[in-house]
């Protein structure tokens, strides 16, 4: 499909990244491709400092009506203070205490996560898969960066890298001891790829020492990357006094 | 497409790169694009499909390169092009047209709370769509190599599997994707075992499980 001009552009390009300079250059542009052209700038003409760049956008949408600036902050605030990963922590806690809760938890996951309050999980298509001292499921996107946002918030960065959307489906052992867990032999894994808008949620062990601890203390032994699959959750130091 | 997106199954990335007590957002400018991403969405000029399309669009170089948002900040200023919310002129000059007109944002502030954490329905269970395959059935993933969108990733093509569970009837992106409708399809989780897709070292007990839409597969 790509005419000869924008083949060799591209090719071009490559040859700068093998060398690490396209660090400092303007970004090529998928516009190239799509467009006709016959003359030869770059079309870079605000700046390619991506801070500049989304400063410059999001006055113009604001300029054209296209978008609220508070309804902006808004969403920045809830990202950053409202969703995120101990909403699924106390999903965890809920099951760990609560055997009904957790059948139904892995029979109909948005119904479940929505009776904690989470009114988002009800129109998601969430699953959860349950780790057991048989079985240890891993999530990941392979394609992209597919997470379930209402109950973990945004994904941390290495989740989103390529080194870990590459390795975690060939290589899921090595990924996991490259975070520190080493799974015996014998432990069958599963990788969950998320493909299309299901979304996977770990249902971690339940860590022993905690067998008198409240639901709300289980909820802040809950961390993200076990959630995730890529952790188990450590006992309490001492289990609980 | 068999681009760089399509990236599972690759070994020489490098090591996962963690960071303790990671913000979510590293810079402020993250924030922003991540929101405008959403507020802009709130139009329906595009699907979700169509959106991670745009960022396969990039060139692999880039692809690899840019940080997460940069890509999206890419995405989003092509997409507004592409679906004439903005031209690029306005873009290249950071000013409105002479003349254009000022519409009424589609998602308010007080609006928000309620859509933050949601994405949409993606399930169609009204849909005509005939299901090929029960739980249990083995069946073989598609060899196929379209050049627009796919969910199929290259590393389950042609590889034998079982279909694990049936999730109901969902958008098929590769469709709805290029703007030419939902047409929406069974869509099911696949086992395969990781010797089927890696080989004789891979572990006998170890499996991966991908969603995949009926027309991605075949009875095997």
């Amino acid at each position: 499909m790509a005419d000869d001009k924008t083949s060799v552009d591209r090719r071009g390009f490559l040859k700068y990244a093998a060398t690490g300079a396209v660090a400092a250059a303007v970004p090529s542009s998928m516009h190239a491709q799509e467009h006709d052209h016959d003359h030869d700038h770059d079309h870079q003409v605000v700046p390619s400092d991506p801070a500049l760049r989304t400063k410059a956008l999001e006055s113009l949408l604001v300029e054209k009506g296209l978008v609220d600036r508070a309804a902006l902050d808004a969403l920045v605030d809830a990202y950053e203070n409202k969703i995120g990963p101990r909403n699924g922590a106390r999903v965890v806690a809920r099951a760990w205490v609560d055997s009904a809760y957790k059948e139904r938890l892995l029979n109909n996951a948005p119904a479940a996560i929505a009776e904690l309050g989470y009114l988002a999980a009800q129109d998601e298509h969430l699953i959860v898969v349950e780790n057991s001292p048989k079985v240890h499921n891993l999530v990941v996107c392979t394609l992209c960066s597919c997470y379930p946002w209402p109950i973990l918030g945004l994904p941390p960065v290495w989740y989103k890298s390529a080194p870990y959307r590459s390795r975690a489906v060939i290589d899921p052992r090595g990924v996991l001891r490259e975070f520190g867990l080493e799974l015996p032999e014998h432990v069958e894994v599963r990788v969950s790829d998320s493909t299309a808008e299901l979304r996977y949620l770990v249902l971690p062990e339940r860590p022993a020492g905690t067998e008198k601890m409240t639901e709300e203390e289980l909820a802040a032994l809950v961390t993200r990357d076990a959630m995730i699959g890529a952790a188990k959750i450590a006992s309490p130091p001492g289990g609980k006094a | 497409m068999n681009g760089i997106h399509d990236m599972g199954g690759m070994q020489d990335m490098g090591p996962i790169q963690r960071e303790k007590n990671e913000p979510v957002f590293h810079e402020a400018w993250e924030g922003r694009i991540c929101a405008i991403n959403r507020a802009i969405g709130a139009w329906g000029k595009w699907s979700i499909d169509a959106s991670r399309y745009g960022i396969e669009l990039l060139p692999p170089a880039d692809y690899l390169r840019m940080s997460y948002y940069e890509k999206w900040l890419t995405r989003n200023v092509e997409l507004l092009v592409k679906r004439g919310m903005v031209t690029r002129s306005e873009i290249e000059t950071g000013k409105p047209a002479p003349g254009s007109q000022k519409v009424t944002p589609s998602l308010t502030a007080a609006a928000v709370p309620a859509v933050a954490g949601r994405r949409g329905n993606f399930m169609r269970p009204e849909a005509e769509a005939k299901a090929r395959f029960e739980v249990g059935q083995p069946v073989r993933a598609r060899n196929m190599n379209p050049v627009g969108h796919t969910r199929l990733p290259r590393y389950a093509r042609g590889k034998n599997g079982t279909i694990f569970r049936h999730h109901g009837i969902f958008v098929f992106p590769d469709t709805n994707a290029l703007f030419l409708g939902e047409q929406p399809q069974h869509l099911y989780s696949v086992r395969f075992t990781a010797r089927e897709l890696w080989g004789d070292d891979a572990s006998p007990r170890d499996s991966v499980y991908l969603d995949m839409w009926d027309s991605y597969l075949d009875h095997a």
